[in-house]
């Protein structure tokens, strides 16, 4: 033990520039694992650091923001390389930045942005939810190519930000379409079950012959709603079109079903982007744009889905 | 002199320093002023708010209060320096008051209508996280000069680490709180309530105002510690500080203070903060064990220490029964 970090230390104080780029250590502080979506963000972290040969130190704050500060001011304590933080608020975050920035250490910012001025972060990678409602409205746009169709849609939680941007994305995608209509709308609060309550609702106000696409604001609210067409009658995918966002596993699988049409990732590879940042700003200092916008793939039937599917399983979705 | 009574407390200083050695020989880092200042830093509203909780185990009670009044603290702060032009130290005034008067009437609540402080001060955890949402759900940023000038009073040590106000605070806190527990009537008070309510009427303690005054200490640091961590967040957040009550208890314990009241130290809560902040620093700094074993190794300690505490007991009590035989026979 007391060698190698002899060892280490010789080689850190006599090769600087070799050693940053070959070991490269990285501090990330998770918010939690309160979604799956998030715990395949942690996966996803944990590999790319990996492949990289970045030794990559996590802490998971377990939703509290003092703990993230703790984990932020530990890894600046034992000078890391970088730091990687998914903010669980938006608030309060200068005095430790500041912290950071004294020390020289870059922080990168993912998923989610803070108030702190944007000087005191490298750069955020996040994804905008507002460019997801527009792919997805723009898939049925082509795939409809002017003929009439009446659209339900399933909101996420009421007030939330991506509920919001989600819908006003598809809105303005399917805007100056006049075949395109949403003609319900309705919180289905993200989850699967309250996604198939809404949507039985739907078909029993609407009739299923009346309703040719449905629009969910995410993938949990639509595979409720796949019940739900089911239990109806119906045929979801062919009878009712179905549109939703995430890209989660069951997603991948309903498409690959034929069960559901098209989802659009949010992709977990939040730090894929974010490390390349990092490590081209520790090499030769070149600075990233202040916002990293990450791809909101779209995945329809033309995709493998089964194997996309057996890729994600293990993600921890 | 070394007493039994010392022992725990003992056995907290020597854990912190055997855990603070093991740390070091694992990561040379740890040795850095810059842990030495977090510790003090990122712990402060949790040793201001476990100063509060000693006094109320010392007397054999439970605040389960203080994470809510806490949150209630900061939220109340946000939203006044917000929404009014009041200087921040009226703020800091006006709300003292409030959380301590808050303190008292839960004391008042548990002496005179001799209610468990388990279930008033379980409501008093709701009242005030209620109060909260009330005031804003959404995390309320604050922004005032007066904040950033003290935010900005910190001492840069020569390799990094500074030591912040709010620090300070929580070491200034708990010298006064070891002057008031251990140099004070009121502290002596405490103590006899501890040892049984009916022993310390008897000995012409007066239990309401002692009572009332533990709870009100309890509530008005938990309204300082309200203080610091909205100056350690810059924002209010009716969601914050969730459980905060559990790990000032725990950090009481494991400083030695003897659940059922009567024996331990403020100095030892000190120990019990410092010893659970090192562990989530060794967390961090391993990076790859999962931050739940915080939790873990805090639960094995705790048990370790209530184990240690019954063993203590159970010896005294032994020896002392073997001095009154002794003593009786004839010689």
């Amino acid at each position: 033990m007391f060698t190698k970090q002899a060892l280490l230390a010789s080689v850190v104080a006599f090769a600087p520039v070799t050693a940053m780029a070959a070991d490269m250590t990285i501090g990330f502080s998770q918010i939690g694992s309160e979604s799956g979506w998030r715990a395949a963000e942690t996966t996803v972290t944990k590999q790319e650091a990996e492949s990289r040969g970045i030794d990559l130190k996590f802490a998971d704050a377990q939703q509290k923001q003092e703990n993230q500060i703790k984990a932020i001011r530990s890894f600046i304590a034992q000078g890391v390389d970088g730091i990687l933080i998914a903010p669980v608020v938006a608030t309060g975050w200068d005095e430790v930045l500041e912290e950071a920035q004294d020390a020289e250490i870059p922080v990168v910012l993912l998923d989610r942005t803070v108030d702190a001025d944007e000087s005191l972060y490298l750069t955020a990678v996040t994804s905008d939810l507002v460019h997801e409602g527009s792919v997805a409205g723009q898939w049925l746009v082509d795939e409809m190519a002017g003929e009439d169709c009446p659209i339900v849609e399933l909101q996420g939680t009421t007030g939330s930000s991506p509920a919001i941007d989600r819908k006003t994305g598809f809105e303005q995608a399917i805007e100056g379409n006049d075949n395109l209509e949403i003609i319900r709308s309705q919180t289905g609060d993200f989850t699967r079950s309250q996604g198939k309550v809404v949507m039985e609702s739907f078909l029993k106000a609407e009739g299923g012959e009346n309703i040719c696409a449905l629009y969910a604001h995410n993938d949990d609210m639509a595979v409720g709603a796949i019940q739900a067409i089911k239990e109806a009658g119906l045929k979801p995918g062919e009878d009712i079109l179905i549109v939703a966002i995430d890209a989660v596993p069951d997603a991948h699988q309903a498409i690959a079903n034929g069960e559901m049409n098209a989802t659009i990732e949010l992709t977990p590879n939040m730090a894929g982007p974010a490390l390349d940042a990092l490590e081209a700003y520790l090499a030769d200092g070149t600075t990233p744009p202040k916002w990293i916008q990450t791809e909101s793939k779209l995945f329809t039937a033309e995709d493998d889905n089964q194997a996309i599917y057996e890729i994600k399983k293990d993600l921890g979705y | 002199m070394i007493r039994s009574t010392h022992l725990p407390l003992l056995i907290t200083l020597a854990t912190f320093l055997l855990a603070y050695a093991l740390c070091a020989s694992a990561y040379p880092a740890m040795l850095s002023t810059r842990v030495i200042s977090n510790l003090l830093t990122d712990n402060a509203f949790l040793g201001i708010a476990a100063v509060g909780m000693t006094f109320v185990i010392l007397s054999g009670g439970i605040d389960l209060s203080i994470g809510s009044v806490i949150a209630f603290t900061g939220v109340f702060l946000a939203v006044i320096l917000r929404d009014t032009s009041i200087h921040p130290l009226m703020a800091f005034a006006i709300v003292l008051v409030i959380t301590t008067v808050f303190g008292a009437a839960m004391g008042a609540l548990i002496h005179y209508l001799e209610m468990p402080p388990f279930i008033v001060t379980l409501a008093g955890m709701f009242l005030a996280r209620g109060a909260a949402y009330v005031l804003s759900t959404e995390s309320v940023p604050i922004t005032h000069e007066f904040y950033d000038f003290l935010q900005g009073l910190y001492w840069k040590a020569p390799s990094g680490g500074r030591f912040r106000l709010i620090g300070g605070i929580m070491v200034l806190t708990f010298l006064v709180g070891i002057l008031v527990a251990h140099r004070s009537r009121f502290g002596q008070n405490v103590y006899a309530l501890g040892g049984g309510a009916q022993t310390a009427r008897l000995m012409g303690v007066p239990l309401a105002r002692t009572t009332i005054g533990i709870y009100a200490i309890s509530g008005g640091l938990a309204g300082l510690a309200g203080i610091v961590f909205s100056l350690y967040t810059s924002a209010g957040y009716s969601l914050a500080t969730v459980g905060v009550e559990l790990d000032a208890i725990a950090a009481v314990v494991i400083g030695g203070t003897l659940l059922t009241g009567g024996y331990g130290f403020v100095a030892g809560t000190f120990f019990g903060i410092l010893i659970m902040g090192l562990i989530q620093t060794y967390i961090v700094f391993d990076g790859t064990l999962s931050s739940w074993w915080t939790k873990i190794v805090i639960g094995g300690l705790l048990f370790a220490f209530i184990l240690l505490q019954k063993g203590l007991t159970w010896a005294t009590q032994a020896r002392r029964r073997r001095t009154v035989i002794g003593s009786a026979a004839p010689s």
